[in-house]
């Protein structure tokens, strides 16, 4: 309640028997007690006519004159003559700017989608992103066959510089997380194993899970976070400004020139990124095994070398092969498919982790049922 | 000329006038969305070597989707696009026979200019690295951006862009260059001096060139001839040399584009009695 929304407004409405008496000045400051008394005093009427006269207006803003005449369509609607009269010249050109002085049209109401029509709609689309997904790894296999028909025609000169942003780089992070995952699995397993005085077991346990299983997997993640995400937003951009045409007429095909160099780099620094967590997920087990198991680090190491066979690091880097493949050929054909600026490069990019995590873990389940199936 | 009887019979569809040889010729085009709305239908039209050929048109009447459709980048629904030496216009098929510039220039954002110039030379030539540099610094000096060549694109004005993006899109030295709104968005001087690039290219090099814009002075300038899209009727309402259609076109759509007003008032403009009287 300041004395500011106190002071006196600086219009005046009046109603008289078959006219709204306005005057004063109607600005966008004023907007909503001018509201207000509009619909005081035009609410009441239901039939007959009621005209505002603009005779005492001395200035009109757009916002105020879009009041105006919103009110007089209202009316109208309800069966109410109704016209905008007696403005000066000056304010006229504002009712006709307005298109205070035409017949309104009744506003179309939005049309509600019927279920049938949403479920439809959504089939559709889902068919049409099924042909985009087909239609890449038909030009990825295409561009493959035809690179190693002409070796040349690769853009072998990038694989390095992205195994470095999506490899290297990677290093620490991928160190950190599965350290950290190493030790908490052996954390955990040791309140059990304790019970039981199986503490070396620990060794076992770490060993496996991470060198099959979770090592691949958190690797995996943490690239699809890093690079998934950085590929998706990288060709997605390339997209919609037209880089990706302009390669074409360049003669270069996208796919060799974009996604097998993104491919390969991914392949290559997947297994190697895996081994590292491996290894240091191990490390984290030991760390915990040393601290609250009281087991000696030969003694670990050794039950971890009796544990692991040969089978069980290379099935987890094979898997690893197969999830740096994933990740990079969903993440760039998202970003081929975007369309429509910065917010299509930003819906590409979530969904392109999305689906990859999604791929991740249903390719993992088909590995471990796969294995399991031919006893490795 | 007449020894061969084959090419002549395949050189027939290009004597359409006099002299001039047809560089493009599109017969019978529709194009639109699959299974959705046109935007043209049934359009013909040639373009000659030599030319400087403006495709305009208000807003939305498919200029730009006629460009794509023009390189190769969509297909038509219906009709023929035929490029001299190329056949239908198609992509990643071998050396591009055709330049294009894009809206934004579409230099690629990882690479610098003359890295982006030198793209196109390192995959279709054999050269040796210093003889690309040297094609790539007389690029650069043609399109007046000398000393840019080690700036990323984003480094650049949007109409340094556009002048780096025609240097990339001349490089492999094509006889034909398509430029998609060359002075959209650039201030009046950097137009003016795309404009006497283009021309300059044009006469001095004989370089065809397609470009779509609604830029009257531009038009104007460097337009040898034109066609006009119309949305309304998916057609060509307007063909011709520019200067020509300006002072000779009856048709308000036509008059009212050139002559900056609506088509209403171009023909209450074109009703009254001392316009027609006066030519």
């Amino acid at each position: 309640m300041s004395a500011q929304t106190l002071a006196t407004p600086k219009f005046e409405v009046a109603r008289e028997t078959n006219h709204v008496q306005l005057s004063g000045t109607l600005t966008l400051a004023e907007a909503e007690a001018l509201w207000r008394a509009i619909r005081a005093e035009t609410d009441v009427v239901t039939e007959g006519t009621l005209d505002f006269d603009l005779a005492g207006v001395d200035l009109v803003d757009g916002g105020a004159m879009a009041l105006l005449v919103h009110a007089r369509a209202e009316l109208r609607l309800r069966g109410v003559r109704s016209e905008l009269v007696g403005a000066r010249p000056s304010v006229q050109q504002i009712v006709s700017l307005y298109a205070g002085d035409v017949d309104p049209a009744p506003r179309k109401k939005r049309e509600h989608e019927g279920t049938l029509a949403q479920i439809g709609r959504a089939t559709f689309e889902v068919f049409e992103e099924g042909q985009l997904v087909l239609a890449f790894l038909g030009g990825m296999v295409l561009a493959a066959l035809g690179v190693a028909r002409e070796p040349r025609t690769a853009n072998w000169g990038e694989i390095l510089p992205i195994m470095e942003k999506a490899g290297v780089d990677a290093v620490p992070i991928v160190v950190l997380i599965n350290f950290l995952i190493g030790f908490v699995m052996a954390f955990q397993g040791a309140v059990q194993l304790r019970q039981f005085g199986a503490n070396i077991y620990v060794a076992d346990l770490v060993g496996l899970s991470v060198v099959r299983e979770l090592g691949p997997l958190m690797t995996a993640i943490i690239l699809c976070g890093r690079s998934g995400a950085a590929f998706a937003a990288e060709l997605g951009t390339m997209k919609v400004s037209e880089e990706i045409d302009a390669l074409r007429t360049l003669g270069f095909g996208p796919m060799r020139f974009l996604v097998l160099p993104r491919a390969i780099a991914l392949v290559l620094v997947m297994p190697v990124l895996t081994l590292f967590g491996d290894v240091v997920g191990i490390f984290g087990g030991l760390v915990v095994g040393l601290v609250s198991l009281d087991l000696t680090v030969t003694g670990y190491l050794i039950e971890t070398r009796k544990a692991l066979t040969l089978w069980d690091v290379s099935s987890g880097l094979v898997k690893s092969l197969v999830f740096g493949l994933a990740i990079a050929l969903i993440s760039c054909q998202q970003g081929f498919a975007t369309t429509g600026g910065a917010e299509g490069v930003g819906r590409r990019t979530t969904s392109s982790v999305v689906t990859i995590l999604f791929t991740l873990i249903l390719i993992d389940a088909g590995f471990t049922l796969f294995f399991h199936a031919v006893h490795l | 000329m007449t020894s061969t009887a084959t090419s002549t019979a395949s050189s027939a569809t290009a004597s359409t006038s006099a002299g001039a040889e047809t560089i493009i010729d599109v017969t019978d085009l529709t194009m639109g969305w699959v299974g959705g709305a046109t935007l043209l239908e049934g359009v013909a039209f040639t373009v000659e070597r030599g030319d400087v050929f403006v495709i305009f048109g208000g807003s939305g009447c498919g200029k730009s989707t006629l460009l794509r459709h023009l390189i190769g980048l969509s297909p038509p629904l219906a009709g023929e696009i035929t490029i001299a030496g190329v056949g239908r216009p198609e992509l990643e098929v071998g050396r591009p026979q055709y330049g294009v510039m894009f809206q934004g220039g579409a230099l690629l954002g990882s690479m610098t200019v003359g890295e982006n110039i030198a793209l196109p030379l390192e995959r279709w030539t054999d050269l040796p690295r210093d003889a690309i540099g040297a094609i790539v610094r007389a690029k650069l000096r043609l399109v007046g951006l000398l000393g840019a060549q080690d700036k990323l694109p984003s480094e650049l004005s949007g109409g340094m862009r556009k002048r780096a993006a025609i240097a990339r899109a001349m490089a492999l030295e094509p006889p034909l260059l398509f430029l998609d709104e060359p002075s959209a968005g650039l201030d009046p001087v950097s137009a003016f001096e795309l404009d006497e690039l283009v021309l300059t290219l044009n006469k001095s090099l004989g370089l065809t060139v397609v470009l779509v814009t609604h830029d009257l002075e531009s038009i104007f300038k460097i337009g040898k001839r034109c066609i006009m899209l119309d949305k309304e009727t998916k057609s060509i309402i307007a063909r011709g040399d520019p200067r020509e259609l300006r002072d000779t076109s009856r048709d308000p759509r036509v008059y009212g584009f050139f002559h900056r007003t609506t088509g209403a008032q171009a023909s209450e403009l074109l009703a009254q009695p001392t316009q027609g009287g006066g030519s």
